[in-house]
Formats: C-alpha cells, structure tokens, sequence
C-alpha cells in the first residue's frame, strides 16, 4: 500500500526533473530548427538571390575597415592585412585569422 | 530491481548531503553552468554563422579579378575583360564598381555598389535597413552626399532591402553607374574589378592561372578562396574562439583541480562517519560518484540550454559588443538553428566526465583511510 502522506524522494525530483530538462533541451536541438526552417529558408533565398544578383563577395559583419568589410578581397600586402590578429581594430581585427591563402603558404 | 533501488538511496542520500550545503554548491553550480554556456555559445554561434557564409556565398561570383599595383588594389581597366573574355573557359566578364562612403557626422562606413539591373534612375538609391538605422533621411526621404570634389548630392531613398538580408545588405547603398561615378569620381573606362563567370568550374584554376600570366599585375579571386576565407574566420583555430576556448577551459581546469585537490573538513568528518557507521569504501565513491555526476549533468543541461536561447532566439546579444568593435553599423540578424552533435558530445566528454572524475580522485584518497584517523583530520 502507498502511504499518500510520504515525502516524495529527492532521487525522483532529480530524475524527473533531469528528464523534462533533457526533452526540452531535444525539442530545442532536434524539433525547433525544424519549426523554424521554413522562415529561415524564406530569408536566405532572399539573400542569396541577392548576392547573385549585386555579385556580393562578402558579409556585412565588421564595417570599420575595408579589409574587415571585404575580408576575401583585402589585399595581402600591407601591414595586419598579412596576419590581422594586430590589436589596431580590436577585436575584429583580432577574430580575423590569415587567408586560407597566406596559411598554404606558411604549410 | 535491487541495484537500482540501491543507486536511488546512494542519490537520495547524496541530493540531501548537497542540500547542507547550499550556498557552496549553488555557487559551484552557477560556474559551471557560466562556463559550459560561453562554450556553447561560442560553438553554436560559430558554427551557424560559418553554415549561413558558406551558403550565401555559393552564389558569389565564380572569380574576381583585381589589379595590383605597387602592393595596392587599383582600379582595373575595363578592357581587360575582353583579354579575359578570350581565354578559353571563361563565359562572361562584368566589371563591378564599388567603394566605401565614410559619413564624417555619424562616423560610419557604408559601402557604395553601382548595379546594371537598377530600376530606378539617377537620382534615387536603394539602401540596406543599417543605412536607415544610422543615417537619418530627411522629410523627402532624401540622403546627402559629398561627392569626391566637394559638391553636394542629394539621393531619395527609392527602395529599402528586406530586414531579412541584413546579413548580406546591411550597409549597402546601391546606385545607378552614372551616380556611382559622379559620387566617387572615378574614371569611365576603370572598374573596381572584374567578376568573371567560368562554364566548367573545376577549370577555375587553371584560368585563374592564364589570367595571371596575361595581365600583369592582375589577382584572380576564386568563389572557393572566398567561402575558404569564412569557413575559417569563425573556426576553432581563429584568435576569438582561440582566447574564449583558452579561457574558459583554463577556468573549468583551475575549477576542477582545486575541486580534486582539496577536500573540506565537513566533507572529511562526513565521510569519517560513513566510514564509522560502517560504510564501505566502495560505497563512498559510488556516492561521491554521483554528487559529481548530479552537479556536472545539471550544469551541462542547463549550460546548454542557455547557450541555445541566447544564440538561437535572442540572436547572441552578449556577442554583438565583441563583433560590433570599431563599426557603428551592425546588422541585425537572426542565424539559423543548426547544432553539431559531434561537437556537442566532445563538450559532454570535456566538461561532464573529467569533472565526475576528478571528484572520485581525493574521496578514494582518504575514503581508504582509518575512520578514526579521518575524523581526527577533520
């Protein structure tokens, strides 16, 4: 017979608790991207059509600097545009790393 | 039945020996969470913007030809295209002009796009939703310019860019060629490169190549080298992801070592009376086991959690002050939920397992010791 009055264990308050966490945290990485695929989809066909259309080369991420505007297309020469980790744009100049071509090079 | 009846009481008995103290293993619990949050974070924000770049940029142009000179871009004559234009492979070649437009009163930099396919005229420019959060128009829906010799340009905002395109159009302000050159005084017959169409792609490079070779001073862009450029920018080797890796995981580190080096008197007296009571030590580990499985799995799923609603649905403000830097004109933009499960669990493996095992680590250490000389030390 169960006694209706007995505390509920704090084993089973973890345990489900743990478990409600874990479905809600599956719904998140397995259910929502999916719910929301349809408005993403919808977004990035606009901007891809208009990365086609305009011949975009980059994102509009960082607008201080030209390198950092046009990072595909900065030039290799000039001084942190080799290696842009210098500080003189901190910090996109410092989450930039070197151009898949200067890092073949050093390879 | 009986084991697992018998890993219940081990948890009960170990939630209620958490719940003594409180304060300590809140606080233990709040850095933890902290930790796996800026880890998660940066990994879902990385890896969804470096998916977002690659797709939208598979529609870039297949190859840019600029013109070096002296170690500088410069304008590139027009006429190159049609030396381009004969090299085998290559379909088509348009020159493109842009610039940048730096506003000295709001101190921002726009980016200026001449486009053949405008529709409207001279007079009017269609802008990107960063244009018209940081530049105010006027009542006519008019921008002001100054042209490259001082004179004044008035421009009406014909059309604005879908919010959606942020990303990509933010900060564009594009114009017809005409305006374009008269804005930037740059020279009819010059462009600020050249995008080439290529029939058969995997004969890009070997046409890069003969560009190379036929015009001197020219430096052929490919569509893979751009898509490699931000493919990499937020990988894990970048200088951002570098130093919050770097930091954060040192902090876990520093945590669990000082976690696995020491154990209080309370913890030590408490398992001096286990002991005392009768106690195996095998029991004794298998209850620390589960205090550091408890503590680490909450944290991660509540870490992970957290990571997952502020990148994904509130669009990764704490990031936005570290990306925004120098530039008053940020996008607005929303990344598409996308989370790499291999990813995923190497941050379950890192963050859940040594943490369980560094606990076990001390408790075995005096869980073998006397009861009496235990307490004692206590």
């Amino acid at each position: 017979m169960i006694d209706s009055a007995a505390p509920v264990r704090k084993s089973t308050v973890f345990i489900i608790s743990t478990f409600f966490s874990v479905l809600f945290l599956s719904f998140l990485l397995f259910i929502h991207p999916e719910l929301q695929m349809k408005h993403f989809e919808g977004a990035i066909a606009k901007e891809k059509e208009l990365v086609e259309k305009l011949q975009l080369t980059d994102l509009c991420l960082f607008t201080e600097a030209s390198y950092t505007r046009n990072l595909s297309l900065a030039d290799l020469h000039t001084p942190f545009q080799d290696f842009p980790t210098a500080l003189e744009h901190f910090p996109s100049g410092s989450i930039t790393i070197p151009s898949p071509l200067v890092l073949d090079r050093i390879k | 039945m009986r084991w697992l009846e018998r890993q219940r009481c081990f948890m009960d008995f170990t939630l209620s020996s958490l719940g003594r103290r409180k304060r300590k293993n809140f606080a233990l619990i709040a850095v933890y969470v902290l930790i796996v949050f800026m880890l998660c974070s940066v990994i879902f924000f990385t890896n969804a913007l470096r998916r977002q770049a690659e797709t939208l940029l598979d529609d870039a142009p297949e190859m840019i030809v600029q013109r070096m000179m002296a170690g500088r871009q410069e304008l590139i004559p027009i006429d190159y295209g049609d030396k381009i234009k004969s090299i085998r492979g290559v379909r088509s070649v348009e020159p493109r002009l842009w610039g940048y437009y730096f506003h000295p009163a709001n101190r921002t930099n726009y980016t200026l796009l001449a486009s053949s396919e405008a529709a409207y005229g001279d007079q009017s420019i269609e802008v990107g939703q960063g244009v018209l959060r940081t530049w105010q128009a006027d009542s006519e829906g008019k921008l002001y310019f100054r042209a490259y010799d001082g004179e004044a340009l008035a421009l009406k905002v014909s059309k604005a860019f879908d919010a959606a395109t942020d990303l990509v159009s933010s900060d564009l302000i594009v114009m017809t060629e005409p305006t374009f050159r008269r804005l930037t005084g740059m020279p009819d017959g010059f462009a600020t490169d050249l995008s080439v169409q290529i029939r058969n792609e995997r004969e890009c490079a070997i046409i890069a190549e003969k560009i190379a070779s036929t015009l001197p001073g020219a430096r052929p862009i490919l569509r893979q080298e751009i898509i490699r450029t931000y493919s990499s920018l937020f990988g894990w080797r970048s200088g951002y992801m570098i130093v919050l890796l770097s930091g954060a995981i040192l902090a876990f580190f520093i945590f669990a070592w000082d976690k696995a080096t020491g154990l209080s008197a309370a913890e030590k007296t408490e398992i001096g009376i286990l002991k005392g009571i009768g106690w195996d030590s095998s029991d004794i580990l298998v209850m620390k086991f589960w205090e550091g499985t408890i503590i680490s799995l909450t944290a991660f799923l509540l870490g992970v959690i957290g990571a997952y609603l502020h990148v994904f649905l509130a669009s990764a403000p704490l990031f936005e002050h570290a990306l925004k830097g120098w530039s008053i004109l940020y996008p607005s933009f929303q990344l598409q939920p996308e989370v790499n499960l291999y990813q995923l669990a190497v941050l379950l493996f890192l963050t859940v397992v040594p943490y369980t095992l560094v606990t076990i680590v001390p408790i075995w250490r005096v869980s073998v010791m006397d009861p009496d000389v235990v307490m004692r030390q206590g």
